[in-house]
C-alpha cells in the first residue's frame, strides 16, 4: 500500500524538503472556488489537463450552479472545481481538499467547511470588502473573527496584482480583472512545481484564435502569479507530486460524456451501421449531443428533436430502418420517453437510451448528481416491460459500456438503458486509448432469412427476432404496440398468447445473463463484508475498501456494471459474505432489487445531497458494521 | 443508405411497373365498422399505389406506412407494405427518424384529428416546418371513434357527445391552418367519398418532395354520421364545394357561375365574398395559385367558415423547398470533404495525448 498520509498541505512544521526546498508528496486535492463569472471551471480544466499530461493520475469534480448567471458574489453563484492529482491510482476527486482557493467571500463561506484541518487557504484580499462580505452573508469578516484559525491562510490582493500585471495589454480594468483566475493558477503552479510551458500553450490553444488580447492577458497574469509566489517568500516550501504508475499506453483526459459519445461512435464502427442520435437538450446529457454533432464526417446523424418524446420516437424510427438508434437524456426525459420505450420492447427493436441521472424528483437538482433513477429505468413503464440496464462506474468506462449497450441491443433486439450520472458525465480522468484489438467483436446480426420467414420467429439461443428492415423485398410486414401473436407477429388479443409473449420477452432479457461477464470481486472472495456498489460510487467504495483492508479488515468490493439482468454469479457472491453493504446515492434502490431477487439482507449507505459519495463516509460505515458486530436485520 | 448488414433477397423483388391493387392488400381482416369512410380511403390508396410505383419507379418494399393510435391508425395493417402502428400522436417522430436515416424510402403517415391535432399536435407542426419528406394523411371525422364517441379538437363548438352532454365549450381547430402556419410545402384537402378527386390528390401527394399534408374529411357513420353532408351531399355539393384548380379563377356552382372575390365589406375593408361571375369585375375574382411563395391565399381559403362559404377541396399549396434530410446529407458530404472521411481510431487519438 502506498502511504497516503501526506496530502500536500503547506505546513510550516514539516521538514525542509530537498535542496530547492521542494517536498515530495503523493497526492494533492485542490479546490478552486469563486463566482460563476470568475472562470473557475476553465482554471480547473486547464490545471487538470496539465496534471494529467505531466503524468499524474487525476480525478476531477466540477460543481456549478444551475443558473447560468446567478447574482455575482452570492452564495448561489459560487462555482467550484476540485482536482485530485496523485502519484498513485486515484479513484475519486477526494473527499476534502488540501488546498482551497476562494476568490470571494461567498466561495469561502460555501467551501470552508470541507477544507482539511490545517489545510491551505488562498484568498483574494480584494474581494473581501464590505459589499462582498455582505453578499456572502458575513456579518463579521471571517479573516478576523477566528473562523480561519487552524488553516494556513494566504490573503493576497489577487485582483489588484492581476490588473497591474496585465497593464501592458490594452484591456479595460474590468476585463483585466477577469485574468485573476490565471494569476491564481500561477501561484498554484509555483507551489506544486509546475513548469508554465504547457499551461501557456493551453491558454494559447483556448484563447488565441477567438480573443488574442485575452490570451495575452492570461499569459501575463499566469506568469505574474508564478513570479509573485516565487518572490513573496510567505510559502515555506514547494511540493512535487511524483508521476503516477499508470499502465503503459497513450492517454488522454476524458470526461464521462465525451467517453460516452466515443463509445457510441465505436458501436457504429463495430456494427457497420450509421449512428442516429436524437435528443432534446437537458442537463447533464447535452454534451453527448454536442460531441456527436461534430461527427458529420463519420456519417453520424444528430437530430435536436422538438421534445423528449420525439427524440425517442426518432431513435426508434431510425432503428426500424436499420441504423443504430440512440437517444440521450436525464430522468425527467426518461419519464416522457417511457411510453415509447414500451413500444420498443413490444416491437423488439434495438435502441439505446442513455440516461444521465441528476437530482430528482421533478426538475430537482439539474446540475447535481444522484443515482435515484435506477428503478425508473427498471420499472418505469406500463405493463411487464423488461429493459436491460448497463451502468458505467468511471468516466473512462462510459466508453466500454456504451459499446456494450449496443452489443446487447442488437444481439437481443431490445431497447437498452445506459445509466450514467452527472458525476461521471462531467468528471474526468486520464483514459488509456484502446487499440483496435481491445474492442469487442460485434456478432453481426446478418439477416439470413428463411423461406418461411415470420416477423416474430426467434433465434433459439438469444430469443431475438430478426432485424428485417423496410426495403427488404418479399418480407413486408407490420409491427406495432398491440400484442403480437407468437411467431407471426399479427395482432392478437388471445389471453394465452399474451401470457406466453410476456414470458418470452422476460426470458429474453433474463437470458442476457449468460452473455455478460461475471461480477469481479476485489479482495477476499469470502469474508466478513462485501461492499457492493454501482455506477459512480466506485471510486469512494474502492478507496474506502483499500483503507479498511490496510487496517486488516476482511472487506471485499465489487461494482455492478450490469443491473438488468444481474451477472449470473451475483447470488453466489452475496452468499460468500457475512454482511453486504450497498452504498448508493438514493434511498436504497439497488438494495431493494437485490433483496427481492436474492432474499439476502443488505445494509444500505444512502446519501441524497446531490454530491458524490465520500471515501470517509463509506469507510466509517465499514467500521461501524465490522467493529460493532452490526445486527443483521433477519436476526434483529 | 445505412443498411449494411442485411443480405437482401432481391429475387423476391417485383418490377415497380407490374403491381396491381392486390399487391397492396394485406391478409388481415379489416376491423373498421361497416360503412366507415376509412374503407373508401383504403381502397383508393390500394388502387393508386400501382400507378405511384410505376410513375416513380419505386418498389413496394420501399413504401412505408406509419400511424399513431385511433381508427385511422389501423390503416398500415391493411396495406401490404412495411408498416408501423406506433403510439398515440407520435407517428411523425418515428417517420422522421426513419426517413432521415433512410432516404431511399417513401414514407406515409396516417393520422386522425385526435391523434394528429390533440395529443400529437406538437410533432405535426415540427415535422411540417422542417420539411421532412413524409406524406401525412389526416383523416378528420371530428370525433373520437375508437374510444367510442368523445369530442375531438375539430368538433364544432357546442357539439353534444358522451364527454360533452351539454355541448362543448371550446372552439375547434382548423387542420389546414396549422399546416399553413407551419409552412408545409404541400397542403391539400379531399373527401373520403369523392373517389376520383381523392385518387388525384393521393397521386399528387406521392409526387411531392417534402412534407405533404392532406386533410381527408372522413365520415364516422357510428359516432358522428353526416358530419360533412351539409356540403358533400349530392344535392348540395355543386353549390357548396369548390374544386381548386391551379392558376384558374376560384369558381363553383353547377355552371361555375359563382366565384370568390375580394369585395368591400360593411366596414369599408376588403374581404372575401361570393359574386356572380357574369356580374363581377374579373379583376376582383380570386385566382388560385398553389405555388405562391406566400401563404395568404391558402390561409384565406382554409379559414372560410363552412356555414357561410363553400368548402374548398384540392391542392391549397404546393411549393418546392429544401428537404431536411437532403440538407443533413449535404452537411455530411460537406464536412466529409473538408475533414476527410472520419477514421475512428485516428479520431480516438485526436486532442492532447501523452504517453506513459
Amino acid at each position: 500500500m502506498t502511504q497516503k498520509g501526506n496530502r500536500g498541505s503547506v505546513s510550516p512544521d514539516e521538514k525542509s524538503g530537498d535542496e530547492n526546498g521542494i517536498f515530495e508528496i503523493d497526492n494533492v486535492i485542490i479546490r478552486f472556488a469563486g463566482d460563476s463569472g470568475d472562470g473557475i471551471q476553465i482554471t480547473g480544466a486547464i490545471f487538470s489537463h496539465d496534471s494529467a499530461v505531466v503524468g499524474h493520475d487525476i480525478s476531477t469534480l466540477p460543481d456549478f450552479p444551475a443558473e447560468i448567471r446567478a447574482p455575482a458574489g452570492t452564495l448561489a453563484g459560487v462555482s467550484s472545481f476540485q482536482l485530485n492529482f496523485s502519484s498513485y491510482d486515484v479513484h475519486t476527486p477526494g473527499d476534502r481538499p488540501d488546498v482551497l482557493v476562494a476568490l470571494n467571500p461567498a466561495a469561502l463561506k460555501v467551501h470552508l467547511k470541507d477544507l482539511k484541518h490545517s489545510g491551505t487557504l488562498i484568498l483574494n484580499h480584494d474581494a473581501f470588502d464590505a459589499t462582498g462580505l455582505k453578499k456572502a452573508g458575513y456579518e463579521l469578516d471571517p479573516r478576523n473573527d477566528g473562523s480561519l484559525t487552524g488553516y494556513q491562510v494566504y490573503d493576497f490582493p489577487i485582483t489588484n496584482l492581476t490588473v497591474a500585471a496585465v497593464e501592458s495589454s490594452w484591456l479595460s480594468k474590468k476585463q483585466a480583472e477577469l485574468s485573476k483566475n490565471m494569476f491564481t493558477l500561477g501561484i498554484i503552479s509555483w507551489l506544486y512545481d509546475r513548469s508554465l510551458d504547457a499551461l501557456v500553450e493551453r491558454i494559447e490553444q483556448l484563447f488565441s484564435k477567438k480573443k488574442p488580447e485575452l490570451a495575452e492577458a492570461n499569459k501575463l497574469a499566469l506568469q505574474a502569479g508564478f513570479n509573485f509566489a516565487d518572490t513573496v517568500e510567505v510559502f515555506t516550501g514547494r511540493y512535487r507530486v511524483s508521476k503516477a504508475d499508470l499502465p503503459p499506453g497513450d492517454y488522454k483526459r476524458i470526461t464521462g460524456n465525451e467517453a460516452t459519445a466515443l463509445g457510441f461512435l465505436a458501436a457504429s464502427e463495430l456494427s457497420g451501421r450509421d449512428l442516429f442520435y436524437a435528443s432534446y437538450p437537458i442537463t447533464p446529457a447535452s454534451d453527448i449531443l454536442h460531441e456527436l454533432s461534430k461527427l458529420r464526417h463519420f456519417g453520424v446523424r444528430t437530430f435536436q428533436a422538438e421534445d423528449e418524446i420525439a427524440a425517442m420516437g426518432m431513435a426508434l424510427g431510425a432503428a426500424w430502418g436499420g441504423a443504430l438508434g440512440l437517444t440521450g437524456t436525464s430522468g425527467p426525459g426518461v419519464a416522457l420517453k417511457s411510453e415509447f420505450i414500451g413500444l420498443a420492447v413490444m416491437t423488439e427493436l434495438p435502441v439505446v437510451i442513455a440516461s444521465i441521472q441528476r437530482g430528482g424528483p421533478s426538475t430537482g437538482l439539474p446540475t447535481k448528481t444522484e443515482q435515484a433513477d435506477l428503478l425508473q429505468a427498471m420499472f418505469g413503464r406500463n405493463g411487464e416491460c423488461p429493459v436491460p440496464i448497463v451502468a458505467p462506474s468511471t468516466p473512462g468506462e462510459c466508453f466500454e459500456m456504451a459499446i456494450e449497450a449496443f452489443r446487447i441491443a442488437i444481439k437481443y433486439m431490445t431497447p437498452v438503458f445506459f445509466l450514467s450520472d452527472g458525476y461521471l458525465a462531467n468528471g474526468s480522468e486520464p483514459w488509456r486509448i484502446p487499440d483496435q484489438d481491445e474492442l469487442p467483436d460485434y456478432e453481426h446480426n446478418v439477416c439470413s432469412v428463411p423461406e418461411d420467414y415470420a416477423p416474430y420467429q426467434r433465434d433459439a439461443e438469444t430469443l431475438a427476432r430478426r432485424w428485417v428492415v423496410p426495403g427488404m423485398p418479399g418480407l413486408e410486414h407490420r409491427i406495432g404496440g398491440l400484442e403480437k401473436e407468437d411467431v407471426t407477429g399479427n395482432v392478437s388479443y388471445d389471453s394465452e398468447n399474451h401470457e406466453r409473449m410476456v414470458g418470452i420477452r422476460q426470458a429474453k432479457v433474463a437470458g442476457i445473463a449468460k452473455d455478460i461477464p461475471d461480477l469481479v470481486v476485489h479482495g477476499p472472495q469470502k469474508g466478513d463484508l462485501l461492499v457492493l456498489g454501482w455506477g459512480s460510487t466506485r471510486g469512494a467504495c474502492r478507496h474506502a475498501i483499500e483503507n479498511a483492508q490496510a487496517k486488516g479488515y476482511s472487506v471485499a468490493g465489487a461494482q455492478l456494471r450490469y443491473l438488468n439482468p444481474f451477472p449470473k454469479n451475483l447470488g453466489q457472491v452475496l452468499s460468500n459474505f457475512k454482511y453486504v453493504l450497498v452504498p448508493e446515492l438514493n434511498l436504497g434502490q439497488l438494495r431493494l432489487l437485490l433483496r427481492a431477487e436474492y432474499l439476502v439482507d443488505i445494509i444500505g449507505l444512502n446519501k441524497v445531497q446531490g454530491q458524490p459519495l465520500l471515501t470517509s463516509e463509506v469507510e466509517e460505515k465499514i467500521y461501524q458494521i465490522l467493529d460493532q458486530n452490526y445486527p443483521r436485520a433477519a436476526q434483529a | 443508405m445505412s443498411v449494411k448488414a442485411e443480405s437482401v433477397n432481391t429475387s423476391k423483388s417485383k418490377a415497380s411497373s407490374s403491381y396491381t391493387k392486390k399487391d397492396f392488400t394485406s391478409d388481415q381482416n379489416i376491423r373498421w365498422c361497416p360503412g366507415c369512410g376509412d374503407y373508401s380511403i383504403l381502397a383508393q390508396m390500394q388502387r393508386v399505389m400501382p400507378e405511384i410505383c410505376e410513375e416513380m419507379d419505386i418498389p413496394k418494399e420501399n413504401i412505408v406506412f406509419v400511424s399513431g393510435i385511433g381508427c385511422s391508425s389501423r390503416f398500415p395493417y391493411y396495406m401490404n407494405n412495411y408498416g408501423f402502428h406506433t403510439i398515440h400522436g407520435r407517428a411523425p417522430t418515428i417517420a422522421t427518424g426513419l426517413r432521415v436515416s433512410r432516404p431511399d424510402l417513401q414514407v406515409w403517415i396516417v393520422t386522425g384529428d385526435g391523434d394528429g391535432l390533440s395529443i400529437g399536435g406538437n410533432h405535426l407542426m415540427h415535422c411540417l416546418r422542417r420539411n421532412i419528406d413524409v406524406k401525412i394523411l389526416l383523416f378528420n371525422n371530428r370525433i373520437y371513434g375508437l374510444t367510442k364517441g368523445q369530442y375531438s379538437p375539430t368538433s364544432e363548438m357546442g357539439k353534444k357527445t358522451k364527454s360533452s352532454p351539454f355541448g362543448t365549450i371550446e372552439k375547434p381547430i382548423n387542420p389546414l391552418s396549422i399546416a399553413i402556419a407551419s409552412k408545409a410545402s404541400f397542403i391539400a384537402r379531399a373527401v373520403d367519398t369523392d373517389a376520383t378527386n381523392l385518387r388525384d390528390i393521393l397521386l399528387k401527394t406521392a409526387r411531392h418532395r417534402g412534407s405533404a399534408f392532406v386533410e381527408i374529411l372522413q365520415n364516422c357513420n357510428v359516432f358522428n354520421d353526416k358530419a360533412f353532408s351539409s356540403f358533400t351531399d349530392k344535392t348540395v355539393k355543386e353549390d357548396r364545394l369548390i374544386y381548386l384548380k391551379d392558376k384558374e379563377p376560384i369558381t363553383f356552382g353547377k355552371n361555375q357561375e359563382k366565384a370568390l372575390a375580394m369585395v368591400t365589406g360593411e366596414s369599408g375593408l376588403k374581404e372575401v365574398g361570393i359574386v356572380n361571375t357574369n356580374e363581377a369585375d374579373v379583376a376582383d375574382i380570386l385566382v388560385h395559385d398553389e405555388s405562391s411563395p406566400g401563404t395568404a391565399l391558402a390561409f384565406l381559403l382554409a379559414q372560410l367558415d363552412e356555414a357561410e362559404y363553400p368548402v374548398p377541396l384540392g391542392v391549397f399549396r404546393n411549393i418546392s423547398k429544401p428537404l431536411y434530410g437532403e440538407l443533413l446529407d449535404e452537411q455530411i458530404t460537406e464536412v466529409t470533404n473538408q475533414k476527410g472521411k472520419g477514421e475512428f481510431f485516428e479520431h480516438l487519438r485526436s486532442g492532447d495525448i501523452w504517453t506513459v
